[in-house]
């Protein structure tokens, strides 16, 4: 699939019917109230000049190259912010039009520099496309210095890692401008000075760098000429050929063209149709794809014996041997039950069900567990006991419709920045907003947004909170009665439950440290305030009952009537960008793909039908039990996909052990990570820009994963898998990925409509997608739950055993930020470094003070299971006794810190607690671990 | 905090139990033995027993009484 530039229609769509019609140079068209001539136009196949108009930005009307002429009206209107009327007439082409274009044409061409044929943007360049365009032929006032007073001279920004400023190239249209405000809603750009001395800049007198740009690639992409230019196509040259295909970092999955010269990849664009994105993209998807061919990457096989030894590259065949051989040895020494592994949220949906695949038919056991264990599997046990469905509600276009937005436990402008545009869109048009985190982040005030309440609570107190917002609804009245009695059950024993004095605001708000009042306000305008839409991140699931907390939160949406329909829902905005996806493919020990228990016999049948071999009955170990089973001897091998635990999972010692404990470890990953330190048979991955497969993002949305080159490994992931099964005596094999998926939807229900031809021809659907849905279903739950009834759940907030003490009077919280990605394994291998080298320990300055801690001081950060050391920044964004760190950086360890707490339903990590002393140090030291603490078998 | 010195089981089990020390013992137990059947492992529900049987004390009284109905599937 090839597609280098879609279609522009100028200005953007407007919602509803085709009821304005009109004649545009003698063709009739019919389009929505509201919509431009110009994109009247474009709907007709009339392409209308235009230089500061593009469709993902509202009409601006500066450049004067778009005019018309409309019968009745006077003079020459600005077609992009003319709105149609029933029955007008214009016309785009004329002597008189012609004359005035050129001659705006000469204005701006007189200030520009005329290097097109050793431009960077030569062949992408608006300006020379318009020149053309409008047959200019000459420029009356010279160019240049001959012109006289002009632009030519001016100094080019080259601060940012990923694109240049070359402010001598700009024409001032400010669509880059109008980009970072409408599109990304940073507002970091402006247009200082008037009239010949406007000029765009980045803040007050800053470089791009050292101004609030987010580097999302918005204002590259908006600028028509090649005043913002990304680095790589000066470096490399414009692109000849492009792939549409799916981003591989967070849960928003943005779709991107991976633009290439040859088997080059120049750069990924954004990609208008793509669903989730809709051409918007962060500087992580956009700009930090440089790891996929970093020197770093493990590119052959090796093996080892012990992992005191040192590597020894094999042939594939060795490696897949080895493998097997030793895998059968462990079970026949130690049991069926021995061995398992652990799939990952940054491989494909196809590559993930192989791994499961060969747990339950060849392993013949169920030890398949996931990364998303350490992340959202609250997320999967909570809305599948309320709702019946183990995902999300709404599609991320839901937000549109949303009058009042509940962000809990999310960061979305540094973890899902994309969807955040989104939501910041939303609240600009007027939609009220409740945060509820410890930390100020960004969300609660930024240009022109302001958080209505800000509820600052206590970390590991979120049950007592969205328990208080039900008990207001409740007892002051605000239940949506109608919809919960026709579509809910169990309400009237949750209703005298939540009613209950213990979960009034005033009853938590000494735990919560949240003002009653303000929790009841709050509440009430969630309840009250028009459509009410929950958000929620890793600071909802990363507890100790994350599972109670969403439970809660979906509690509260059925009482309040907030779902089943467009602006309203429980949407979990999910940490890597298949999350969803390996849930849905069966990589929870208890579950087959789509949610079906191991013990469910019907579902069983069907995958030992097709494999020919039984499938356990019984759940197999989580990825906590499999440590403490491997220190406990009971579980000797583990298979490892694309995660680095041995960096990303809580009490990392105890993880270390575990580790060393096995008799095999096999990683399968991009790099010699911290996990492969334990390994004894190391096999290469393939990048997002190898794969050929779907991810599912957090909207459940399948988009697929097209390889932009071939495997430089040699082989797909899901190959290798297939080998090993065989290897191991079970005849696994498929010709392509799409096989994999067509098994997928023969099996799994949800899934029954899914296939790479119907991917290809609708772009992406969201499942469900089957016979009753083939385009898939946006909003779930609509007409009724997944289950029949929603049901409501009893939630009653137990405080966490982790409590700060004398010795550890701090509450540490971990995150992460907008330029870095979970373990930092491919993010630190790009230029993103730059923003963030290191992981830092934010604390208030009151907690600083006591402690003598300056700006920019080494601090020890211990907790009770270890100790590390990092810099320390004082931020007001924290409140007293609450610091914060990332996990970016293997040097730091957070992870060092974090305890073996977990939540209790879904043994997901209680990361967001962890009681700390944070004390001043002189000299900066690596992570240091304390192995005592290990040995009491946690 | 002292629950890391806690055998796995005994302890996990123990945090499933303080989410149901609200309701009637007997309720609770039965909450309780029905989540760990549906995704515990069985080694860990025999390990779980074992600690019963060999009276772990530490273990909480409501989630020993989850394990006794745990006791036929775990043989």
């Amino acid at each position: 699939m090839s597609l280098l530039k879609e279609p522009d229609f100028g200005t953007p769509a407007r919602p509803g019917e085709a009821t304005v019609e009109l004649t545009i140079d003698g063709v009739s068209v019919a389009v929505p109230p509201g919509t431009s001539v110009m994109r009247a136009a474009k709907q007709a196949g009339l392409d209308i000049p235009k230089l500061c108009a593009t469709d993902s930005l509202e009409a601006f009307g500066s450049c004067r190259l778009c005019i018309v002429e409309i019968d009745g009206a006077r003079g020459t209107p600005a077609s992009c912010t003319t709105p149609v009327a029933p029955g007008m007439v214009v016309r785009t082409q004329n002597e008189k039009l012609g004359k005035l274009r050129r001659g705006v044409m000469e204005l701006y061409i007189s200030d520009h520099p005329l290097d097109c044929l050793t431009c960077s943007a030569n062949g992408d360049c608006e300006l020379q496309d318009m020149a053309g365009v409008t047959g200019l032929r000459e420029v009356r006032y010279g160019s240049g210095v001959e012109a006289g007073a002009n632009h030519m001279s001016a100094p080019t920004d080259d601060s940012n890692p990923y694109f240049s400023f070359e402010e001598s190239k700009c024409i001032a249209c400010s669509r880059c401008v109008r980009a970072c405000d409408e599109v990304q809603g940073t507002l970091a750009l402006t247009i200082e000075g008037r009239g010949f001395d406007s000029r765009v800049a980045a803040g007050a007198g800053v470089s791009f760098m050292d101004s609030d740009c987010v580097s999302c690639g918005a204002c590259v992409q908006a600028c028509p000429t090649a005043t913002l230019q990304e680095k790589s196509v000066i470096e490399l040259g414009m692109p000849t050929r492009s792939v549409i295909t799916t981003c591989a970092y967070c849960g928003v999955g943005c779709s991107f063209k991976a633009e290439l010269r040859g088997d080059e990849l120049v750069r990924m664009v954004p990609y208008k149709d793509g669903g989730a994105n809709e051409g918007h993209s962060c500087v992580k998807g956009r700009f930090a794809f440089g790891y996929a061919s970093h020197p770093d990457r493990v590119m052959e096989p090796m093996v080892r014996d012990s992992i005191a030894d040192e590597w020894r590259k094999v042939s594939w065949d060795e490696a897949i041997g080895f493998t097997a051989r030793r895998l059968r040895e462990i079970q026949a020494e130690h049991g069926p039950g021995s061995i398992g592994a652990i799939t990952s949220s940054r491989t494909t949906n196809e590559e993930v069900y192989a791994v499961q695949k060969m747990v339950r038919a060849v392993f013949g056991n169920n030890n398949v567990d996931t990364c998303a264990r350490v992340c959202h599997s609250p997320t999967g046990y909570g809305l599948k006991q309320t709702f019946g469905e183990s995902a999300g509600t709404q599609d991320f276009s839901s937000v549109e419709e949303a009058d009042v937005i509940l962000v809990i436990g999310a960061n979305p402008t540094d973890g899902h920045p994309v969807f955040a545009s989104r939501m910041k869109k939303r609240l600009r048009q007027g939609a009220k907003l409740i945060v509820v985190d410890p930390r100020r982040i960004d969300l609660v005030r930024s240009p022109h947004i302001e958080a209505q309440h800000h509820l600052q609570l206590a970390p590991g107190t979120n049950v007592a909170v969205v328990n208080a917002f039900a008990h207001v609804v409740v007892t002051e009245g605000l239940v949506d009665r109608p919809f919960v009695e026709e579509r809910c059950e169990d309400f009237e024993q949750w209703e005298h439950f939540i009613s209950g004095p213990e979960h009034s605001p005033e009853a938590v708000e000494a735990a919560t440290g949240v003002p009653a009042e303000e929790m009841r306000a709050a509440a009430r305008l969630y309840a009250t305030g028009g459509n009410g839409a929950i958000y929620y991140g890793l600071g909802v699931t990363e507890h100790s009952q994350g599972s109670t907390t969403v439970m809660g939160m979906a509690n509260l949406a059925m009482a309040t009537g907030n779902i089943g329909r467009r602006g309203v829902g429980v949407n979990p905005l999910r940490g890597q960008n298949n999350v969803q996806g390996s849930c849905d493919m069966g990589s929870f020990p208890h579950e087959l793909p789509g949610y079906r228990h191991v013990s469910d016999d019907g579902a069983r049948d069907v995958y030992e039908q097709l494999w020919g071999t039984p499938i356990l009955n019984e759940p197999g170990l989580r990825i906590p039990n499999m440590f403490d089973a491997a220190i406990d001897g009971s579980f000797r091998a583990l298979f490892v996909q694309g995660e680095d635990i041995a960096q990303s999972d809580p009490n990392i010692q105890h993880v270390h052990a575990a580790l060393a404990a096995l008799d095999l470890v096999v990683v399968q990953d991009l790099f010699e990570n911290e996990t492969a330190k334990f390994a004894h048979v190391l096999l290469p991955g393939t990048s997002f820009l190898e794969k050929d497969g779907t991810f599912t993002n957090a909207e459940r949305r399948i988009n697929r994963v097209r390889p932009v080159m071939a495997p430089m490994t040699g082989k797909q992931e899901w190959e290798i898998i297939c080998e090993i099964s065989q290897a191991m005596g079970y005849p696994m094999h498929y010709d392509s990925a799409s096989q994999i998926m067509d098994e997928i939807a023969i099996t799994t229900p949800t899934f029954a409509g899914v296939s790479f031809d119907h991917l290809d021809k609708v772009g992406s659907v969201q499942w469900p997608c089957n016979l009753e849905a083939p385009n898939g279903t946006p909003i779930m739950h609509s007409e009724e739950f997944t289950r029949g009834k929603g049901r409501f759940m009893e939630t009653m907030y137990v405080p966490t055993t982790e409590r700060s003490t004398r010795k550890y009077p701090l509450i540490l919280t971990t995150g992460r930020i907008l330029s870095q990605y979970n373990v930092g394994a491919q993010t630190r291998r790009t230029a993103n470094v730059a923003w963030h080298p290191e992981d830092i320990l934010e604390l208030h300055p009151h907690d600083a003070e006591v402690r003598g801690i300056e700006n920019d001081d080494m601090v020890a950060l211990s907790s009770r299971v270890g100790r590390t050391t990092l810099r320390a920044v004082l931020s007001e964004r924290m409140p007293v006794g609450v610091c914060y760190t990332t996990f970016h950086h293997p040097v730091t360890g957070a992870n060092v810190i974090t305890t073996d707490n977990s939540d209790w339903a879904t043994n997901c990590p209680e990361y967001k607690v962890t009681a700390v002393q944070v004390d001043l140090v002189v000299e900066p030291s690596a992570a240091k671990e304390e192995p005592a603490t290990v040995a009491v078998g946690n | 905090m002292s629950a890391t010195l806690l055998p796995p089981q005994v302890r996990l089990a123990n945090e499933i139990a303080r989410q149901f020390a609200h309701r009637p013992p007997a309720d609770a137990a039965t909450a309780i033995a029905n989540h760990i059947r549906a995704v515990w492992d069985p080694r860990m529900k025999k390990a779980l027993l074992e600690a019963v049987d060999a009276g772990n004390e530490d273990l909480d009284p409501v989630a020993a009484l989850a394990a006794e109905q745990l006791r036929p599937a775990a043989q």
